[in-house]
């Protein structure tokens, strides 16, 4: 099932020139509008008029998460703000988030991938999509939105949370296509069973899952249990949001991205030099079409490699293998992006808390649980159990109001948690994907 | 009329209660009362014993975290009624109970109840009003 047959099957040659076409044009463009690119360009001694072939982005100097936080809020966007129809932000490494902005071309083209990423799962005009990632300020679930309804489909936008409820609406509405976190997906079978649902009487033909890292041994659960075929799919806000790239249901081996509007590369992330096709590293990518937030060589910090071999279905874009990896301390729990330091600033702001603290992530039946431990001093000390346990409360309910994701507080004895010199170990991820 | 209570913060680990026992026992420590106040992570050790100083140097140098509090040491008539009278004598002067716990020394005929109010001053000064005797802290370290 192809969303836009003659784009996702343009023989190579053609799909490269449009690539070149469009990549002079994006460099020109932010380096006239951007002045961030502008010094980044001139520093590295890079004009865009030395683009001439698509080997010249390798000339091109990097843009990283730290150049966002710098350029934060808008400092990256190419156009004036009363072109931007849409802001997006998801997780920084500290307690500014990373934000994005769309024109209404931008939205019209992400629409456009998300239909293409749907239809790659096997969707249609005629399929009811219950959409369970988390509608806000994160991606997802307007992301999955927009494309539903650009493919022509019904969607359903519950978003996330509200499990029980989520389960009645499958079995009233009959949705056919699911779209979540793989881990809530497993979550969602779970209760269904308690609630004496069974997957097998409900409509679901096909599920579309990301936002965090998966595997094989997930999907042939997620597949098991839902009964249901189960492809990955990939994106990041900075890029664009889902819909950077999907796994196709013919094959499921591997994720195609959508060359014409972006271009991936393998870099090795300590020299930066751009590996061949196969080979593991980091991935980066160049937007092609984006107006309000173009991105050049943008490090993801995900390790991967890229697959060239043609795939049976028929497309023509290269696919990228499943990412295996982080070059960078993040973290995701439940599909929202965590860096320790985040938790840590949030730490530093709270006066009786000390710095020491560790991070332990488990995944407990199929959600990730994230326990912040913090050493009790005796600054924080009381003889009272309430004033403690409001001490936990007040650290969880800052670290969710400022980053959005909830976590169990366990205050621990002064020196439990380990002293290092050097970086200390701050996270104990104990999660078998 | 104040009594020093130490509180000692333990985690829900298997043996710290025990290590603290044996840390006050090895600096020669006499615990006099105890109450363990705990929740489903960690607990909260409150101690009168009769060195003070020795306890909190001992246990800090194990690296627990101590606190100090000031409590007030109550003599309450040993038979019915004689708690009601003292809570009631502070629930009319709208003085707040935080906790309390046994001491293990009776004074004279009369019982020993450790307190810990909300206002401390006001409860001391309302109890004696009331003609009830409030146990002098040195003398209650070593009774």
């Amino acid at each position: 099932m192809m969303f836009n047959v003659e784009f996702e099957t343009l023989p190579r040659e053609a799909l490269e020139a449009i690539q070149l076409r469009r990549l002079q044009a994006v460099v020109e463009r932010v380096y006239a509008t951007v002045p961030f690119y502008r010094r980044k360009f001139d520093e590295a001694g890079v004009a865009p008029s030395d683009i001439k072939q698509l080997g010249d982005l390798a000339r091109v100097p990097f843009t990283t998460k730290q150049d966002l936080r710098d350029n934060y809020p808008f400092g990256m966007f190419a156009v004036p703000m009363d072109n931007v129809v849409r802001i997006h932000a998801s997780s920084g490494t500290t307690g500014k988030p990373t934000v994005v902005g769309y024109t209404s071309r931008d939205i019209a083209t992400w629409s456009e991938l998300m239909a293409r990423a749907l239809a790659a799962g096997g969707a249609t005009r005629g399929d009811i999509i219950h959409n369970a990632y988390g509608y806000g300020l994160f991606t997802g679930g307007l992301g999955v939105h927009y494309g539903a309804e650009r493919l022509g489909a019904s969607v359903i936008p519950i978003s996330g949370g509200n499990t029980k409820r989520q389960i009645m609406i499958m079995a009233d509405f009959g949705p056919t296509l699911l779209t979540c976190t793989p881990s809530y997906a497993l979550h969602l079978a779970e209760v269904a069973a308690e609630m004496g649902v069974d997957f097998k009487n409900l409509k679901f033909k096909a599920g579309i899952f990301g936002a965090e890292p998966w595997s094989e041994q997930m999907r042939l659960e997620i597949e098991q249990k839902l009964n249901l075929q189960a492809i990955d799919i990939y994106g990041l806000s900075e890029v664009m949001g889902p819909g950077v790239s999907v796994e196709c249901i013919e094959a499921k081996k591997g994720l195609h991205i959508f060359e014409d509007h972006f271009i991936p590369e393998i870099i090795d992330p300590e020299t930066g030099e751009v590996l061949p096709p196969g080979a593991t590293g980091e991935l980066v990518f160049t937007s092609l079409t984006k107006e309000a937030f173009p991105v050049i060589r943008y490090r993801t910090r995900d390790i991967t490699s890229l697959n060239p071999e043609p795939c049976i279905c028929g497309r023509t874009h290269v696919r990228m293998n499943r990412v295996s990896g982080r070059t960078d301390d993040m973290l995701i729990i439940r599909g929202v992006n965590v860096f320790p330091s985040q938790i840590e600033s949030v730490l530093m702001e709270i006066e009786e808390v000390e710095p020491h603290y560790q991070l332990i992530v488990d995944r407990e039946g199929n959600l990730d649980i994230l326990t912040v431990l913090v050493e009790v001093g005796e600054h924080a000390f009381s003889d009272e159990v309430r004033v403690l346990q409001n001490l936990e409360k007040k650290i969880s309910k800052n670290i969710k109001e400022y980053l959005g994701v909830s976590v169990k507080t366990k205050l621990v004895e002064p020196k439990t948690i380990a002293r290092s010199e050097g970086k200390a170990k701050r996270v104990i991820d104990n999660r078998k994907i | 009329m104040r009594v020093e209570q130490i509180s000692v913060f333990l985690e829900n680990k298997a043996g710290r209660l025990a290590e603290v026992a044996r840390i006050l026992s090895e600096a020669g420590v006499n615990i006099r009362a105890l109450s363990l106040a705990d929740t489903s992570d960690f607990g909260i050790l409150r101690l009168i014993v009769n060195d003070n100083a020795r306890a909190k140097e001992a246990l800090k140098r194990q690296g627990f975290t101590v606190g100090k509090t000031d409590v007030v040491a109550v003599e309450v008539e040993d038979r019915p009624g004689g708690l009601f009278k003292i809570l009631d004598i502070l629930h009319r002067a709208d003085v707040n109970v935080e906790y309390m716990y046994a001491f293990v020394q009776q004074s004279g005929s009369n019982a020993v109840i450790i307190f810990r109010f909300d206002n401390l001053d006001e409860a001391v000064k309302v109890l004696q009003a009331n003609g009830v005797t409030v146990i002098e802290g040195e003398r209650l370290y070593a009774m």
